[in-house]
């Protein structure tokens, strides 16, 4: 155990648990208008005041943790499920021409920064959360591809694989039953950096209006309302940025931890 | 050495081909007609079919593409749905102000990251390391754009040494250019560092582990000899690999601050465009960054071989 | 007064003792060498004194170059004295160059960190010191990478670098470990003769007991921290006193007897093999070019032979191997078992693959760390059509670790838990675990210590008496092959230049190579007539 791994792990899950008990819970109604009551800083009835419809901000937070949790988490889900399996093949066949194939795609697909993929997206077919899900998952896609393909060339080098070809074993069971266990740890610190880089991507994606719309709450669009007023509500932008600060950092410090914890040996790209 | 660039520029212009390709296709998805979207429903069906014509849709897709791409061959990206103008002025245009802030951001997060690393990883484990580590953590985890509003709350607002928006133009000299492209470029730079520091700073502490750095050592030279001339130029080679990348997130990035700013950039231009509808804005926009990231890539695979002698003769 | 004067120096990293009260002394001209077996701390003497010690360590006793004591000597004053006065040259000269500088900046770099002379003449003395090493500057410019020679080259710059400035003392850590022995043979060379040309001392670090008699003028055997015997070579190698040394020598030069093998008849037949491998084109419209690592390779190997295959690196060996063992198909020729070709189409052949097994090198690469061992043996069953199950299995488990001398118990731990010696046991038990009629072993006791090396042999010996082996025992270590193989092939340039009875080839070599191979490699004395 770490130091790294505990605060990591005891952020992470504050953040969790308020996405978590706002399906039941949340001091007020994250949507209900109060106008009378609006622009309030923090006091003793609203944790974190209000905002420019009186709305309840730790309220708001609460809720927005769910779409940044849950946006960023599929993503990961998604760059993971089609990027490993790509990552793994590449590295059986190196050098066939199926290896040039995928890798060469992955090239292409890296040119789009999850931004640009957004924008297109929303060009065609309008803006929404789920937009935010396919271009940061789309953008994850290349990224365990190329770190399953790296980790899994050096082990088909190693003689235990070797050993289990001489055994008659064929790639895809290699790569299962030898390859993905010896690559897992590393795919995990991974999942956990891109699940940060997710939150953070879905915010800017909010930020400019090409994320989760009204009236799903998002940390990213509250900071953009924020914006007009933050020479006179500061707490309106404060509030949101520490949210997605406090999680990300979480998320990284839980990142090194369990890198540290699984294997100290293990690298991985941060990008 | 030529080989290798052969080979990197072949490789390029496949990606690029590629990439346009992809773009094409996911505009050409979208729904519905420009022409009769920019005329109305109460469009009369000639004027319909000369707008058609004059915006170059009356062609079958293949010949469409190949005519989008061929214009752009020759700088020429099409006419504007909303404005009537040529797309090509309306991005030179915004391309004076996206593409300085990205390199003004690019050199800072360079010049603070490499200082921060490079001392991070000679006093590793003592407070100073710490103290930068604990540093680039928290910068990490700091949205650019959150950081930049608060860039304007402190320095804008409160202090009023710049303005809290609004790009002054190059007319006025560059000083007054860059003056207010500056808390766009700090809040740019800043996050992009702390990763580069980091990077930096575990890549020495792997060449610091080589065997020829304790031959380095065994020669007589100092441990902050050995840092500066065996250490940082096989450091350079992971740190490049980041720098390539993080071009293109400052590229995206860029596109986020100049809503904080309401600069006038690639990024209003593409936002204006999605909102008006106005696809080829968007397809050439697009199509521009993804050239610019790959571009730059690109560069960075020329500059492994300016490092590296051993990617230079294997060629 | 010795050159540099070792005294009671005790040595620790984060409180574990590493080195133990060591005494020992170089004059100038002189060559000691430091031996034992991994584990025993020799090499931490080296970095003790050029003070390049890890951090946590801890160092006691004194340790003088000159007359001076080199102990807690200010970081600036040992800057100075390394390099100039102590040259050191390490085991691995393939990462021990600084691959983006070239070979002339990296030997320059010692006679400029000292400023002991200006640029100009500097260059002139680079230039020296590698036409001294076997690198005229002529047919090496001083412009290469070192990623542009090979391994013995290599090591020639790290020598030329550590003799740039004549130091009093040159330290060599396992200097030709990582080298072939043809190689070998000449660095050594070129270290004797830079000894006895420069009067430098010589502290040289191996854990080859054949290096040390041949090179050494004194010896100091070292084990678990401690020295435990020291002596002028000629004497201690004739009236060894303590019991690990004579242990270690005489594991070094251990014999074993292999039963009488059968009538022949031919189990494996090689029959005009070629493997190219595809080099990348040198210019972009060339042809690319071809590098042939297996050359029309014929041989057969008898039922029940135990046949070797010698050479240096990059003979062919190892492609050879694959081939045989069906990884690699090759472009022509033919390889067959018991009649049966090991590629089908191009595909290998099931069929034969259950006939072979093989163990590798590397006691920690080759099993997969996150399974138990009884998983780890049994991965060959899964060449067999119905795999033992349950009890069946569990039994056959049990008497194959029972075989290679470990307990049935050990099947339910992780390899971790294992040293290498007992890891290359369990390797000979997953090998004969399907009972295969053929086994290679690749290296398989190249990285292990020597008296594990003894004890592994024996192991062999053994199961060859209970289980018939037949085996393909490819080495680079001559002296091993020739007591565990019947007959032997030598493999040069992807050909075998010669095969023949074990002994004949050794004792009479027709092939120059093969004379050349035999006569590079350093021989132990005959030892322990005179043992007290």
């Amino acid at each position: 155990m770490n130091r790294n791994l505990i605060l990591g792990a005891a952020l992470s899950s504050l953040v969790l648990l308020a996405a978590l008990v706002s399906f039941v819970w949340t001091p007020f109604n994250h949507a209900a208008l109060d106008i009378p009551a609006k622009l309030q800083p923090p006091n003793a009835q609203h944790w974190f005041g209000t905002d420019h419809f009186g709305r309840d901000m730790f309220s708001m937070i609460m809720v927005g943790a769910r779409t940044s949790i849950a946006v960023a988490l599929v993503a990961v889900g998604i760059g993971m499920v089609l990027g490993i399996p790509m990552g793994l093949t590449a590295a059986a066949r190196k050098g066939s021409w199926l290896d040039e194939f995928i890798m060469r795609g992955n090239d292409v697909v890296f040119a789009f920064p999850s931004l640009v993929i957004a924008i297109l997206i929303t060009a065609v077919f309008g803006a929404g959360a789920i937009n935010a899900i396919i271009a940061i998952g789309i953008f994850n896609i290349p990224v365990f591809a190329r770190i399953t393909r790296g980790a899994a060339l050096s082990l088909w080098e190693r003689e235990f694989i070797l050993a289990a070809r001489v055994s008659g074993k064929g790639i895809a069971r290699i790569s299962a039953e030898h390859i993905l266990p010896n690559v897992a740890n590393l795919l995990i610190v991974q999942g956990t950096i891109q699940f940060s880089l997710g939150i953070l991507a879905e915010a800017g994606l909010s930020y400019v209006g090409l994320g989760a719309q009204p009236p799903t709450p998002s940390w990213g669009r509250m900071l953009a309302d924020a914006q007009t007023m933050v020479s006179f509500a500061p707490h309106l932008a404060l509030i949101p940025g520490v949210a997605i600060i406090v999680t990300v950092l979480g998320l990284n410090l839980l990142g090194d931890g369990l890198r540290d914890w699984l294997d100290p040996r293990i690298r991985v790209a941060r990008a | 050495m030529l080989r290798y660039a052969l080979k990197r520029l072949l490789s390029l212009t496949l990606s690029l081909a590629v990439a346009s390709v992809v773009i094409f296709a996911v505009i050409e998805v979208a729904p519905g007609d420009p022409a009769s979207f920019m005329l109305g429903v109460n469009a009369q069906a000639d004027t319909l079919a000369a707008l058609r014509a004059e915006l170059g849709l009356d062609v079958s897709k293949v010949e469409r593409y190949f005519n989008w791409v061929g214009g752009m061959l020759v700088g020429d990206f099409g006419t504007s749905y909303t404005y009537r103008t040529p797309v090509s002025q309306m991005i030179a245009d915004r391309l004076w102000v996206s593409l300085p802030l990205a390199l003004y951001a690019l050199t800072l997060s360079t010049l603070i990251a490499f200082p921060a690393g490079i001392y991070a990883a000679a006093r590793r484990g003592k407070p100073g390391d710490v103290a930068v580590m604990g540093a680039t953590q928290l910068g990490i985890a700091v949205p650019n754009f959150w950081f930049a509003m608060m860039l304007v709350l402190v320095f804008a607002i409160n202090l009023r040494w710049f303005n809290a928006g609004g790009f002054a133009g190059w007319e006025d000299g560059v000083w007054t250019g860059l003056h207010s492209l500056t808390l766009p470029a700090i809040a740019l730079a800043l996050p992009q560092a702390a990763i580069l520091a980091r990077v930096m700073r575990s890549a020495l502490l792997d060449i610091l582990a080589e065997d020829f750095m304790r031959t380095a050592r065994a020669k007589g030279l100092s441990r902050r000899q050995a840092l500066w001339r065996h250490g940082v130029r096989n450091a350079l080679i992971p740190v490049l690999t980041i720098i390539g990348l993080q071009f293109s997130f400052l590229l995206a990035g860029s596109i986020i601050i100049e809503q904080v700013f309401y600069l006038p950039g690639l990024g209003r231009l593409v936002f204006q465009a999605i909102s008006a509808r106005d696809l080829i804005v968007v397809e050439s926009v697009v199509m521009l960054l993804v050239f610019a990231v790959i571009m730059v890539n690109f560069l960075v695979d020329l500059a492994y071989a300016a490092v590296d002698p051993r990617l230079r003769s294997r060629t | 007064m010795n050159l540099l004067q070792i005294k009671n120096l005790s040595l620790a990293i984060h409180d574990t003792p590493i080195l133990k009260r060591i005494n020992l002394s170089v004059a100038a001209g002189q060559i000691v060498a430091v031996t034992g077996e991994s584990g025993s701390g020799k090499s931490m003497i080296a970095l003790a004194v050029m003070q390049l010690l890890p951090n946590g360590a801890e160092v006691d006793g004194e340790l003088r170059l000159d007359g001076q004591n080199l102990l807690n000597r200010p970081e600036a004053e040992m800057c100075a004295l390394r390099g100039a006065a102590i040259g050191m040259v390490f085991q691995e000269p393939m990462t021990a160059l600084n691959p983006v500088k070239t070979i002339g900046d990296q030997v320059m770099e010692t006679i400029l960190i000292h400023k002991a002379m200006p640029p100009a003449k500097a260059r002139v003395r680079a230039e020296e010191v590698l036409a001294r090493v076997g690198l005229p500057t002529d047919r090496y410019p001083m412009t290469r990478y070192p990623h542009e020679l090979s391994g013995g080259q290599r090591q020639r710059v790290v020598i030329a670098m550590a003799i740039a400035l004549r130091p009093r003392l040159l330290i060599a850590d396992e200097p030709t470990t990582a080298l072939d022995v043809t190689t070998q043979a000449q660095i050594l060379d070129l270290l004797k003769g830079l000894v006895s040309e420069y009067g430098m001392g010589l502290l040289m670090i191996t854990h080859d007991l054949a290096v040390v008699a041949d090179m050494a003028d004194e010896i100091v055997v070292m084990r678990h921290g401690e020295v435990v015997e020291t002596g002028v070579t000629d004497h201690l190698l004739r009236h060894m006193q303590h019991a690990y040394t004579r242990m270690l020598f005489e594991a070094s030069g251990h014999q074993v007897n292999l039963p009488v093998p059968p009538e022949p008849r031919p189990l494996l037949e090689v029959d005009n093999v070629v493997r190219d491998y595809r080099l990348p084109r040198k210019r972009l419209f060339d042809a690319p070019g071809h590098h042939r690592a297996v050359n029309q390779v014929s041989f057969t190997l008898n039922r029940g032979e135990r046949l070797g295959l010698v050479g240096e690196s990059g003979c062919g060996k190892s492609t050879l191997t694959r081939a045989i063992l069906g990884l690699e198909e090759v472009q022509n020729g033919r390889i067959s078992l018991d009649g049966q070709p090991v590629f089908t189409g191009h595909k290998p052949n099931l069929a034969v693959r259950r006939k072979m097994q093989v163990v590798f090198q590397d006691p920690y690469g080759s099993f997969n760390p996150r399974h138990r061992v009884a998983r780890l043996i049994t991965e060959p069953f899964h060449l067999l059509d119905t795999s033992p199950t349950g009890s069946e299995r569990q039994d056959r488990v049990a008497e194959m670790l029972t075989a290679v001398g470990l307990s049935p118990d050990d099947a339910s731990r992780f390899i971790h838990e294992f040293s290498g010696g007992q890891r290359q046991r369990i390797a000979i038990a997953r090998a004969l675990i399907i009972r295969p009629e053929l086994i290679l072993f690749d290296e398989a006791v190249s990285a292990l210590d020597v008296s594990v090396r003894a004890q592994i042999l024996d192991l062999l010996a053994e199961l060859c008496s209970i289980y018939d082996l037949t085996y393909l025992f490819i080495s680079h270590d001559l002296s091993v092959v020739r007591t565990i193989t019947d007959r032997v092939l030598v493999m040069q340039d992807g050909q075998i230049v010669e095969q023949g009875e074990t002994e004949q080839v050794f004792s009479r070599p027709q092939h120059p190579y093969t004379r050349t191979l035999i006569d590079a490699a350093p021989s132990l004395p005959e030892i322990g007539q005179g043992a007290a």
